[in-house]
This record gives structure tokens, sequence and C-alpha cells, in this order.
């Protein structure tokens, strides 16, 4: 980012960029928010069986990775997902 | 050696046919022999476009039901040797034809055309399954808006999955002012998130509406959008032509206005 961006008002196109960005993971992906929502519920009900988790606090989301570094055609979809715990279960 | 061009956007109202209509004038005008295929079956539009809806005898469907021949469906244009259309159909729907039947016909067309143009509907259903079937390479339309591009990727995805690979991108419709003034994505911005080779950028101008009233397409006219029209053409044909600089400010108050936004 150049300096100058660094002051500049965002502007309606840029934000329209970014949310295209977003949805075309999504879309190349073939990944709806639909199934987001059930990898989501799968992830909590496999971590539940170990550890408590803060379901407020989770975030997960599809997202993109650059393999070099500079983004655009080489750049792959990856699964994030920030799940806070709030204690270990122990089987004792 | 000729060619067959789809020309497909996904979204509807983007320019499609408009832009059909004016590379076929473009490229009769560079003088190849063009023939112009309406495959929207049921909402027929190119005829109008072109100013050529009175002389529609056979369409189509009629070829491929084999009513009549190739040669007798297709309309000669009024003002450009060289340039045909072969109408849609109006009363009839989209099943009326299959992709295995069009690629027979464009096979045909291929003879005696150096370019087959197809304009493809709007939609990822039947009609585009048939437009594409044929063709070797597509031009991807599009506008510099959110739902036009996400539309594009999704085509751009349906067509390498049914083997068209040479795919290029037109941006249609940009608002030079408004580019300028951040509210609305530049061509560069469109490419960047579609990562797709652009073949031209048409920008917005009312004349195109008054083109489409009269059924007159301005490629080659001499007018900016004309130009850009022009310019995609010989790039079709795999010559080099520079992109139109848009930025290019005239007067000197706008330039010493350039001078402070950066």
């Amino acid at each position: 980012m150049r300096l100058a961006d660094f002051f500049r008002k965002k502007t309606s196109s840029d934000i329209a960029k970014d949310r295209l960005k977003l949805v075309l993971v999504s879309d190349r992906a073939s990944c709806s928010p639909e199934i987001l929502e059930r990898i989501k519920i799968d992830i909590i009900h496999v971590l539940s069986k170990y550890v408590e988790i803060d379901q407020s606090g989770l975030d997960i989301k599809i997202t993109q990775i650059d393999q070099d570094g500079e983004g655009g055609e080489n750049s792959a979809p990856a699964l994030y997902a920030n799940i806070p715990i709030i204690s270990m279960r122990h089987n004792d | 050696m000729s060619e067959v061009i789809v020309v497909t956007s996904g979204k509807g109202g983007v320019g499609k046919t408009t832009t059909t209509a004016n590379l076929g004038t473009g490229l009769a005008k560079l003088n190849k022999k063009v023939v112009l295929v309406d495959t929207d079956i049921g909402l027929r539009n190119l005829d109008v476009v072109l100013g050529l809806e009175n002389r529609i005898v056979y369409n189509l469907v009629d070829v491929i039901e084999g009513n009549c021949r190739a040669a007798q469906a297709m309309i000669k244009d009024k003002k450009c040797d060289g340039l045909y259309l072969l109408p849609a159909a109006q009363t009839r729907d989209k099943s009326a034809v299959t992709p295995d039947q069009m690629k027979t016909l464009v096979d045909e067309l291929r003879k005696d055309f150096d370019y087959v143009i197809l304009d493809c509907p709007a939609g990822i259903e039947q009609g585009f399954q048939n437009a594409i079937a044929a063709a070797d390479r597509a031009l991807i339309v599009t506008t510099p808006e959110v739902s036009a591009v996400r539309d594009a990727d999704r085509i751009i995805g349906l067509l390498e999955a049914n083997d068209v690979r040479n795919n290029h991108l037109i941006v249609n419709r940009l608002n030079i002012d408004m580019m300028k003034h951040g509210n609305m994505m530049s061509a560069d911005d469109v490419v960047e998130v579609l990562s797709i080779d652009l073949i031209g950028v048409v920008p917005y101008d009312e004349k195109i509406v008054v083109a489409t009233n009269t059924g007159t397409p301005l490629a080659g006219d001499g007018s900016m959008v004309g130009n850009a029209y022009m310019n995609i053409c010989h790039r079709i044909m795999g010559e080099k032509v520079d992109f139109m600089d848009l930025d290019a400010e005239s007067g000197f108050f706008s330039k010493l206005r350039g001078l402070f936004r950066k």
C-alpha cells in the first residue's frame, strides 16, 4: 500500500472490488453460505467432544491464500477458522 | 480459416446483442465475410438492433428442422457487404434446438464465412449450452458492476468446463466520469478480479441508444464507441492494437486538477 492510499477514503469502486473478490472465492469453491454453515455445525460437533468452545466467538470463512504472495491467478481457496476454546474437557 | 465466436455474459442486459451487431459490422467493414447467428430463440433481438426486422422470412429453427436451406434464411445487411444475419425463431423456445444440431449448422456456415458470431442468450441453461457447443472462442461481455462481473466469472468457469478455452473479456458501458471519481470499477479492476485477458473496453455513450433506436450499429463511424468496437475487431483478427487512453483529459484546468489529485 502506498502512503497516499493510506489517507485516501475508500471509494465505492474499491468496495465493489473487495466484495466481488470475496463472493467469487466462495462461488469458485462452490461453497455456498449454507454449506459453510453445515461445516461450522459439524466442526463444533466434533470439537465439542474434546474441548468446550465459545460458540459466539466462532469465526469460520472461506478466504484466499496467495501461493506466490502476488494474488491473482495463483491464489487458492482456504478454510479459515478461528475457534476460541473456553476449557479443555478431560475424561476424568 | 474461419472462426466461430460466441458472445456471452451470463447476466442479461449488459450488451451482448449490441456488441454482436457492432463486431459483425466492424469485421464486415474490414472486408471479412461474417454471419451473425441469433441463438436467443423466443426472445430474438439481433434483427432489430441491426435494423433487419422487416426482412425475416425463415429463421434458425426452420433451417435446423429442414424447412429451408441456410442460404434462404440468411438476411444480407442493408449497409455492409459481407454481413449476414441468421435470425432466431420468435414463436419457439430454447428446447427447439440441441447442441448437436447447432454444431452441425455452424460447421455448415463455417465453410462460407470468415467469422460465425453467435449471440448467446442470458442465463446458463439450454440456450447457453446450445450457443457455446460449436464455439472456438468466446467473448465475455460485462459491465463494471458487481452483479455482471460475478455472472461473468461463473460463465468463464462454465466455458472452460465445456472446453471453450480461448476466452476474452469486453468491459462494456464504462462510465469514464464515474470511474475517475472512484464510483465505478475500471476495466483493470474487473480484469484483476476475473483474471482473464481483456480484448476491449467500450465507454458508455448515449449514441448507442440512438443507434439502437434506428437500427444502425456504430462500429467504424469514427465516434469513440465506434472506434472501440473497431479496435476489438482488429484484435479478434489477431492484430495488436493499443488500448484507448480513457484517462486522457482535455483542457488546462482538468490537467491542473490531475496534478493535484496525485
